[in-house]
This record gives structure tokens, sequence and C-alpha cells, in this order.
């Protein structure tokens, strides 16, 4: 009488809430499983024993105190574009202009740098070229922020093409302050009088940017779970509606983070420029606006657990360089990897936000 | 005076990719999937098509020894089977999986590019050349073939006919796109999948094979852009990073032209002429100022996707569910 419809292979339906240990146990499965798949091939490429590859890859990473210093700084970089991109991906906002927001908060310190380096002691030099970059980053995600608050202009497409207006402004720059003449390129700035750069703390180059994304990271943290601040975005990304009939101004709160989103992002130009590489070139960021996506995302866009994610793609990215120069194959080889790896991280997320149910097994809890 | 006949012929030439790729963004768009992976999927259409064509080219030895139907066929073969497997991952990782769209794209770029430029450099030392570039002549002299009569028309022929044949399809594929988006009944199920799956799936619209069949189409086309590139453009050289960001070009250039694959070709033809302007414009020995000219294309392109933004029409709106997943059982 009562035909049963026919069921489907596997079903599938969203979980509430996974215990952290389980997901944890999902996310280190698919990067186990990842990395098995990135030795075989890699095993494949060089014709080691995947084993050995891994040895490669940690000792690219850390095997001696001036790579662990390396990773460091790098990590140090990757993670503050990670901090300055959350805050507008908690609001739903996707900044991926994290690449221009950099290199303009670069021109700025670098434009300080150079024309200001003989005039300033470096006490004043120092404050004026970090606001000039936090002020240059700020204004650069400004504008697709306004337009996305007054008109919603899409802002993933927006943010996007302001990064190749930025490439080629830094390029104009570069030829007009190359030295030398017809070399296309600045050099160190201010090699000689070293005017400008961040000072070297307790005897290590790098140690001072890693302390700055260090108590960032912290205040980041703070910011955006335990403020008023965090609390309106995190309402706006869940749902505009929402925050509107709660009284919350959503475009006030989408300018006022996206200036907050630049300014970090500033910042980084002015770490890389001040602080470690002391030039100014077109790929200064070197496409890690990009890759701060994805380890904001990875992280959940939370601050703490990006320190993790960062983490992993750095070292990824330098145990893979490592095998590279070693066995001589294309530096590319490390962006094949890493693709992987995300691949692999990106699907898992799947089995922690859904449940399938196959066929067959339904029945077991008699009715549904 | 400024010399038309030397600089359309390069417009068009640079536009080729840009509109191919656009082409097939919109496709992919229309069905609600912002594939930022376009510029990885451009590069692996392009190392793939010069994978087959070096294997064939190797094969035969002399170009005396290869058959012209082959020598086009294999690299197009494996440019579309390469770009088709982008375009499976994606819609694997995003429909059936429902992963993030902006995550997976960029991680599908970083793929991509690395892709292209490992195996482009594999084949640089395979070859052992000094230069770091490999340089497939034959198959890029069947690919440049131009109509007979190009030489000899004049300023008509240089204009209109002196193109290969990837140039002339990717206008066709465009404006068959255009049609099949507008006319159609399955451009109008596209159109319901992006806009709104939900009402699209009440209706009885399979929104997971439309989704798969639209990106993978549209990476397949977007892939044939690489492949024209490397052929055709650069003379059959593969160099590491020459594709450069014109990936990022074709995504903004769907925006451009409000997702309408028609209007694409004559837009096409406008970035590539923006984007070669600063080679035309007599700066003298101020070479700083084209880096400015350069940013011609990215400009246009905002100040469009703020017009259009501020003028609210509703036909010029990007489809409504783009960039989100759909799961039928979260309403």
């Amino acid at each position: 009488m009562h035909k049963k419809p026919k069921e489907p292979l596997i079903h599938m339906t969203k979980r509430d809430l996974v215990p952290v240990k389980n997901a944890i146990a999902i996310r280190a499965a698919a990067i186990l499983l990842a990395l098995v798949v990135c030795g075989v091939i890699t095993a494949l490429a060089t014709g080691l024993n995947p084993i050995e590859v891994y040895i490669t890859m940690f000792s690219g990473a850390f095997g001696t105190s001036r790579r662990i210093w390396i990773m460091g700084k790098e990590i140090a970089i990757l993670l503050c574009i990670s901090l300055a991109l959350t805050p507008a991906f908690r609001m739903r906002f996707w900044n991926l202009g994290g690449e221009g927001q950099i290199l303009i908060g670069a021109l700025g310190t670098a434009s300080c740098l150079i024309l200001l380096g003989d005039r300033l002691p470096n006490a004043v030099l120092i404050p004026v070229s970090l606001l000039a970059a936090v002020l240059c980053g700020a204004v650069w995600a400004l504008i697709p922020a306004v337009c996305k608050a007054r008109w919603n202009t899409n802002e993933t497409l927006f943010t996007l093409m302001m990064n190749y207006v930025a490439t080629q402004l830094v390029a104009y720059f570069v030829i007009v302050w190359e030295v030398p003449k017809g070399s296309g390129k600045i050099g160190i700035i201010n090699q000689n009088t070293e005017a400008g750069w961040l000072p070297v703390v307790f005897g290590n180059r790098y140690l001072l940017n890693i302390l700055i994304v260090a108590v960032l990271t912290i205040c980041m943290h703070i910011y955006l779970m335990y403020s008023k601040h965090g609390y309106e975005i995190t309402v706006v990304g869940e749902s505009e509606a929402t925050a509107r009939y709660i009284g919350i101004k959503v475009s006030r709160i989408i300018i006022r983070t996206l200036i907050l989103s630049g300014a970090v992002c500033g910042l980084t130009g002015y770490l890389l420029v001040a602080g470690s590489d002391h030039t100014l070139t077109t790929t200064l960021a070197g496409g890690q606006g990009f890759t701060a996506v994805l380890v904001a995302w990875l992280a959940k866009f939370n601050p703490l657990k990006m320190v993790f994610s960062s983490f992993l793609l750095i070292f990824l990215s330098r145990g893979a360089g490592e095998i590279s120069t070693i066995f001589g194959l294309n530096k590319s080889f490390g962006d094949i990897l890493t693709g992987i790896i995300l691949f692999f991280i990106i699907g898992s997320e799947f089995f922690i936000n859904y449940k399938l149910h196959f066929r067959g097994h339904e029945s077991k809890g008699g009715k549904r | 005076m400024f010399d038309f006949v030397a600089f359309i012929p390069r417009a068009v030439a640079q536009s080729i990719p840009l509109l191919y790729g656009s082409t097939g963004e919109t496709i992919t768009q229309k069905s609600g999937n912002l594939n930022l992976g376009i510029p990885g999927v451009m590069y692996v259409g392009a190392i793939c098509g010069v994978i087959g064509s070096f294997l064939y080219e190797r094969a035969c030895g002399t170009p005396e020894a290869m058959n012209p139907v082959l020598t086009i066929a294999i690299p197009l073969f494996f440019c579309l089977l390469g770009s088709l497997l982008m375009g499976l991952l994606y819609c694997f990782l995003t429909v059936t999986l429902r992963a993030n769209q902006n995550v997976t794209g960029l991680a599908m770029t970083t793929f991509g590019v690395g892709f292209g430029n490992f195996f482009g450099g594999s084949l640089i030392k395979l070859t052992g050349a000094d230069v770091p570039s490999i340089a497939l002549s034959a198959t890029s002299n069947a690919f440049r073939r131009t109509f007979p009569f190009a030489a000899t028309t004049g300023w008509v022929g240089k204009i209109f006919f002196s193109y290969g044949f990837l140039a002339y399809a990717a206008i066709i594929i465009a404006l068959i796109a255009a049609h099949i988006i507008r006319k159609t009944r399955t451009g109008l199920h596209l159109r319901a999948v992006g806009e709104s799956p939900a009402t699209a799936d009440a209706a009885g619209i399979n929104i997971t094979a439309y989704k798969y069949a639209a990106t993978c189409i549209g990476c397949m086309i977007a892939g044939l852009g690489g492949l024209y590139y490397v052929m055709d453009y650069a003379c059959g050289v593969w160099s590491n990073d020459a594709f450069g960001d014109r990936g990022w070009l074709a995504i903004a250039l769907v925006i451009f032209t409000i997702w309408r694959p028609d209007v694409g070709i004559l837009a096409s033809i406008l970035f590539g002429g923006l984007y070669i302007l600063y080679l035309f414009i007599p700066t003298g020995m101020n070479l700083a100022v084209k880096e400015l000219y350069k940013m011609l294309p990215y400009i246009v392109t905002i100040v469009v996707l703020i017009i259009t933004s501020m003028r609210n029409k509703r036909e010029n709106q990007p489809p409504a569910s783009l960039g989100l997943s759909y799961f039928r059982e979260e309403r």
C-alpha cells in the first residue's frame, strides 16, 4: 500500500556542532593524508623515498638557527597580513586587496625614508613613516569600503582590482626613485645611514618584527572576541538585517572595520620596508596577500589559531623550497605541494560541517 | 599620427586570451560559482597544450613528419583535458563538498600557476637550452596560419584577417555563449541556478549538474585562452610567468561586460588596447609614466563596477547567489 520512496545512496545532513576533538582529528587526518600524497608525488619526481623527503623538509625549515629565524620572520609577516584581513572576513567582507594595501603601505614608508631620510632624526622619522604606512593602507581599503557601504559594490572584485592599481603605482615610483638611474630598481634604501630602519633588538634583525606581530595578535584577539566593536562585526557578518534591527549602523561598521583592516596591512608594508627588506619592489608582498586569505580561513578567523595555520603554510613553503633547491627542481614545486595540501584541508571542512548517511544504515535507528 | 593599422592587430592579439578567460568565467559565474581559480586554469591549459605538442614534436623529430591535423589536435586535446580536470576539482570542492569558493579559487590559482611554472621549468631543463624558454615553432606555425589573402588585401587584411584560427574561434564561442545564456531554455535554467538555486531546485532543475557543467565548460574555454597565448601570441615560446596577470584581467572583464559574452568581444579588444597602449603613446625617455598607463584597464574596471552598483539596474547586477554554495536542506 504505502510505497516507500527510493532512498538516495548517500544522504547528507548538516551537523550542529562538532566536538573540538573530532574537528581537530579530521583536520589532522586531512593534513596527514595530504602529506602522504605530497610525499609520494615528490618521491616520483625526485626518486627519493618519501621518508627522506620529509626529513629534507624539516631540515629546510628548522635545520639551522638562521633558518629558524627566517621562518619566524616569514610567519610574522604572513600572520600580520592574516590578522589584518580577519576583521573584514568576520564581517563577510571579502578583502582580497591585502596585496595592494601592503604595497601602498610600503610605498608610504619608502617615500618617507627616501625623501625625509636625511632631514629628520630617527626618533621622528620612524613614527612619521609608520603613520604614513598606516594611513596609506587605510585609505586603500577605505575606497572599496565606502562604495560597499553606499552602493553595495562587489568588494571581492573591487579590492582585487585595487591590487593592480597599487602595483602599477609602486612600479611608477620605483622608476622615479631608481638608484642608479636606469637600473629599474631602488636597491637598499638608506644603506649607509640606516635612517628610518627599525632598530635591531637583542642582537637579532628579525626579532622586533616578530615581537610586534605577537603583540598585535593578542590585541586583535581581544578586539575581536571581547570588545563591543568585535561583537558588532560578528553581528554584521552573521546577518545584516539583524544588525540593522538592533540598531547597529551597518555602513559605519563596514567603513570602520575596513579602515582597521587596511591600516594593519599598511603596518605590514611598514614592517617589510623598515623592518626586514629595506627596499621597495612591485613583488614585495609576493602573493602573501592571497596566502593570508587561506591562513585566516583555515583558522576559522580566530587570531590565535592563525599562529598555527600560518606556521603550517610557511613550513610547507620553506620545506618544499628546500626540496627543490637540493634536487634541482623548479622553485614552483613548492606551490604545487602547497596547493595539494590546501585542497585536502578545504575538502576536509566538509566532513566537519556535514554528516553522511548511507542507504541501509538508516533503518538502524528505527524512525527518522 | 597614431598608427591604427599597427595598433589594432596587436590589441586584438592581446585581447583573445582575455576574451576566452572572460567568456569562460561568465558562464561559470552565471551558475553562481565565482571561480577565482581562472588564472590558474589558464596556466594549466597553456602548459598542458605545451606538454602535448612538445611530446608530439619530439616523437616526430622533424617538422615535415608532423601530421597537420594532429599538430593542432594534440595540444588542443591536452589543453582541454587539463583545464577540464581543474574545473572538476573546483566543482568537487565547492559544489559537492560545499567549500568556500574564494578560498578554493585562490588555492587553485596557487596550484595552477605553480603547476605551469614547474612543468615549464622541467621541460626547459629537458631540452637543455641556454635560454629559459621552450620554442615549439612547428606547432606554433600551424596555430598561426592566417587567411591566405591576409597579406594581399592591405590594411583590411591586417586588421581583420591576420589572426590564427583560435582568435576567430574565441569570437564565435563568445557569440554562442551569449546566445545560449540569453535566448535558450538551458540559459534560462543556468541563470535561475545562479540567481536563486533554491527556487531553481523547486522548479526541478538539477542544480549540481548545471553547476558542474557550467564550471567545467567555463574552465575549458578559459584554458583555450592560455593555449592561444602560448601558441599564437607568444609564437610557441613558453617562458615561466610570461602569462602574467591576464587571468585576473579576464575576471575584471566579466564585470566590465556586465556578464555578457557578446559585449566581451569589443570590451576585450578595448582592454587589450589599454593593456598595450603604453607601447604606442610617445612618452620619450620617461619610462615611469608608462607604468601609470598600465593601470588603465583596472581603473576602467573599477569605474564600471562602481557605476553599475550605483545605477543598481536589476539586469546589470552580479548573479544574486554568486559565491555561495547551495545546500538543499538549508533554508
